[in-house]
């Protein structure tokens, strides 16, 4: 009997743990020869952890499982009431076009043999093969745009690393996946770290660059410790280090571990943090791809950007340019979070709208109630009322309606949210976590935690709405980077959108 | 965790850690995980092996929300605070919980138990609630999951 428990963050946030344990105790107690393999997730957190047996018709899953389940798995597995069926013929995975997924919780992550055997290190000999333009031509040709949110082609920013003149030039990979509502980047190098060790090796050789660093955050101890003995592991099969894979370049790299701060999500602080200062934000230009880390020529993607590259290389830039819609190429990861039925990683091809996501693959709340605001892209993100949910997922579909994809979060929220309070917490994350380089994020931020806390009070609700705008409007202009820039969407759509949770009645004037 | 500061101690953790391109950070990681927190003596020994300023430690120490100065309680409860697990209720969940035990974000109780901090996303966005006890993340916590855990914590 082979059994599949994820060993993901989520499932054992979960009772994975517990689960296997309580299943190899009752395979011994009846004899069984259980062989229990620890896979990634397959992203559909509602029914994590999501129990998997091998039968001749395919994985067939139980979940979410406890402890009191377990049994019940040897008796008549048919019969049991946490059966799901057949795990790939669940609606919600059926309809998915897994390419960078597609190894996620099926595998064993840290088994190289398994990673190969599905394809892995077909990307990375075909790069080898292509040398570092060929490979850049083919990336650009993909039109893969960064997946962190800026949505800049990968391809270019890699054509001019390569074309930098440097002693030394680096990858680093932006894994400080700090958005609320996501969680795809911790889910790949959980369930599949191979997949970045291969995307980053690769970006190397494109761009000659030769140390990697993976920027992980702290708040995700078992993504460090799997995305550590991958890269171990990848080292000892001489597939990290000089003369990878038996060709001419040498590429190894390593994990650094995050400090507790949002704003190390954007790119320049980030740098600042691997060079162990105070994780600022720095002034652009100069680009980092030509003054990065230390100072020298550096490829910065965001996790998802360089876990997509292995399938691009192996199937080639026509094939994954096929999907998506208009200057949105190929398939986005989409995180579905919150207050919602099905929440879950769901990768598709661009184009997908809002409300086939919240309504048909997520079922609505969780709670029963009505969906009132969807908050995409994570905190910087704006709300969007159900009255948008036509919203192609699209980058520039998202901007004409003055949203962003950002990371690919999607947070749902049912009608018992506060809008005029979800507005004031945007206000004060920005506050909290604000690198203080700039001074219309460091004070523009508090400034606006006591306007809307005077809205929110009812004392002078217009004339305080009206100032709320144009410091939104000072903090979209005048900001250094996207942490000040853009916490003005979440507020100004959440006065938009919602305007009735602003208008508070009047408070008296004080009595004498 | 003993919280008396050994300078042997912290030179070693400096002396695994300076083949590193830049070593300030991993050390300060590696001297919290062994003290519980990073105190001046150990700041002003940093500073010194590194050659950098007191300034520029106590900088990068004050920045990060992750560092401490000052020892925490015996057990570390991080409740997420970030919009997903709003959107099930942890704002409320958390505020009874600090209530019960008479404490503010970052406080620790009386009796040196339990110190409960805000943290902004785990990942565990699909399963919200969430929060970490002492570097074990849990899912799904409910009001009555949470005060279990937090009474669980002895």
């Amino acid at each position: 009997m082979r059994i599949y428990v994820p060993c993901d963050a989520a499932a054992l946030a979960t009772g994975a743990d517990k689960v296997a344990a309580a299943i190899v105790a009752e395979a011994g107690r009846r004899g069984v020869e259980a062989q229990i393999v620890r896979n990634g997730s397959r992203g559909m957190f509602w029914l994590e952890p999501l129990v998997e047996i091998v039968t001749p018709q395919g994985r067939t899953g139980f979940g979410p499982m406890t402890v009191a389940d377990v049994p019940g798995l040897f008796d008549a597995p048919g019969q049991h009431p946490k059966a799901v069926g057949l795990v790939e013929e669940i609606p919600f995975f059926a309809k998915q076009q897994r390419l960078t997924f597609a190894r996620c919780g099926v595998i064993d992550p840290l088994d190289l043999g398994d990673y190969i055997a599905y394809g892995g290190y077909a990307g990375l000999a075909q790069a080898i093969k292509l040398g570092p333009a060929g490979i850049c031509a083919e990336v650009k040709d993909s039109g893969l745009r960064g997946r962190g949110g800026a949505g800049f082609p990968t391809g270019i920013k890699w054509e001019t690393v390569r074309t930098a003149q440097a002693d030394q030039k680096y990858v680093v990979c932006n894994a400080d996946e700090g958005d609320s509502g996501t969680f795809a980047d911790r889910l790949m190098m959980e369930g599949d770290p191979f997949s970045l060790v291969e995307g980053m090796t690769i970006a190397g050789i494109a761009t000659g660059a030769t140390r990697g660093y993976v920027y992980i955050r702290s708040e995700y101890p078992h993504s460090i410790r799997t995305m550590n003995k991958a890269i171990a592991r990848a080292r000892q099969a001489k597939l990290l280090g000089a003369n990878v894979m038996e060709s001419s370049h040498d590429f190894d790299m390593e994990v650094f571990v995050g400090a507790g701060a949002y704003v190390c999500g954007e790119e320049t602080a980030l740098l600042d943090s691997l060079e162990g200062k105070r994780g600022q934000v720095r002034a652009k230009p100069p680009l980092p791809a030509l003054v990065g880390l230390f100072g020298k020529p550096t490829v910065i993607n965001n996790a998802i950007s360089l876990l997509t590259i292995p399938v691009i290389l192996e199937k080639g830039a026509k094939y994954y340019a096929e999907f998506g819609m208009g200057r949105s190429r190929g398939t986005m990861p989409v995180q579905i979070a919150g207050n919602v039925k099905r929440g879950g990683l769901f990768e598709a091809a661009f184009g997908i709208t809002l409300g086939e996501i919240i309504n048909d693959i997520a079922g609505g709340t969780a709670s029963g109630r009505p969906v009132r605001a969807v908050q995409a892209g994570g905190p910087l993100g704006a709300y969007f009322p159900p009255s948008l949910f036509d919203t192609e997922y699209d980058y520039e579909a998202f901007t004409k309606r003055n949203g962003l994809i950002g990371h690919g979060g999607l947070v749902v929220f049912d009608d018992s949210v506060d809008m005029a309070k979800m507005a004031r917490f945007a206000m004060e994350f920005c506050a909290h976590e604000s690198c203080g380089k700039c001074t219309p994020c460091r004070i523009g931020s508090t400034r606006g935690v006591e306007v809307i806390d005077k809205i929110i009070a009812g004392i002078e609700p217009e004339k305080n709405l009206s100032l709320v705008e144009d410091l939104c409007e000072t903090m979209k202009l005048g900001s250094l980077c996207a942490l000040g820039g853009f916490t003005p969407y979440p507020v100004m759509s959440a006065i938009t959108h919602f305007p009735e949770d602003f208008q508070k009645p009047a408070m008296p004037l004080a009595a004498e | 965790m003993n919280n008396d500061f050994k300078p042997e101690l912290v030179e070693a953790i400096i002396d695994a850690n300076l083949g590193l391109e830049r070593p300030l950070l991993p050390v300060l990681h590696a001297i919290q995980e062994e003290f519980g927190f990073i105190s001046e003596d150990a700041m002003r020994l940093v500073a010194n092996r590194l050659n950098i300023t007191r300034a520029e430690v106590y900088g990068v120490v004050s920045f990060y929300h992750d560092y401490r100065t000052k020892p925490a309680g015996r057990h570390v409860l991080k409740l997420c605070r970030a919009e997903a697990c709003q959107s099930m209720g942890s704002e409320a969940n958390a505020a009874a919980l600090l209530t019960r035990l008479g404490l503010d974000w970052g406080g620790t109780t009386e009796d040196g138990r339990l110190t409960v901090e805000p943290v902004y996303c785990l990942g565990l966005c699909a399963c919200a609630p969430s929060a970490m006890l002492d570097g074990e993340l849990h899912g799904r916590l409910d009001a009555a999951g949470l005060e279990f855990l937090a009474q669980e914590a002895a």
